[in-house]
């Protein structure tokens, strides 16, 4: 039985490492936006395996908060940044 | 119970695959839009079936409110973000148009340009 939990434990770490890849590498704001969505929902998996393995239900509350967060952030990046300016290839595009 | 401790662990093993698709797909894919495409979908249901195997596993505790709380606000406000994102993403023309098969935003915007078609 624990190995499940283990496989679970090893696939979402990698997902975390890949999406960290895509974070950091991303060519615009918005690839880092949607990286930093997926490396928060990924975060929201991990903590729901954790408390599923080890029947601890403090961290349950702490699972409703970066939901929360999460949104707030995400919304508040693509209401307020600043947008890229690439002017390679947005010659002549009205923007 | 045996088996529904079993069936926790398959769900959460089902979220945890999905959650890695996600992040093969936002590595892999060539633009904002599909990268949005393949983070969005298989996440929610990524999230939303080990939020089901943590529920089945904590089944009788009074927090498991919050674990039903947190899904249901995960499927609200996904499609928000979504949205937002992939307006912004079609707006500042950082998408591939090779690999659109139809750009109806743009069909629409030269419906309206040109005063329509009596329709809209």
């Amino acid at each position: 039985m624990t190995i499940i939990w283990i496989i679970a434990a090893v696939m979402l770490t990698t997902a975390a490492i890949l999406t960290m890849f895509r974070l950091l590498a991303g060519p615009s704001t918005l690839d880092r936006l949607v990286a930093l969505d997926a490396l928060v929902a990924v975060t929201m998996c991990a903590i729901g395996t954790w408390a599923a393995f080890s029947l601890d239900t403090t961290v349950t509350y702490g699972l409703t908060a970066l939901a929360l967060i999460s949104f707030v952030g995400s919304v508040s990046v693509a209401r307020f940044r600043v947008p890229d300016i690439d002017k390679r290839r947005s010659a002549g595009r009205p923007r | 119970m045996r088996v529904l401790d079993i069936a926790a662990a398959v769900l959460v093993l089902g979220g945890s695959s999905l959650a890695l698709t996600a992040a093969i797909g936002v590595v892999r894919f060539p633009d904002t839009l599909t990268r949005m495409h393949a983070a969005t979908k298989p996440q929610v249901l990524g999230l939303l079936l080990v939020l089901a195997g943590a529920a089945i596993r904590l089944r009788g505790n009074a927090d498991v409110g919050m674990v039903i709380l947190t899904g249901l606000f995960t499927l609200i406000t996904a499609p928000v973000v979504a949205n937002r994102v992939g307006q912004l993403a079609y707006r500042e023309q950082n998408i591939r148009d090779d690999l659109l098969t139809r750009d109806e935003m743009h069909e629409f915007a030269e419906n309206r340009e040109t005063g329509g078609n009596g329709q809209n």
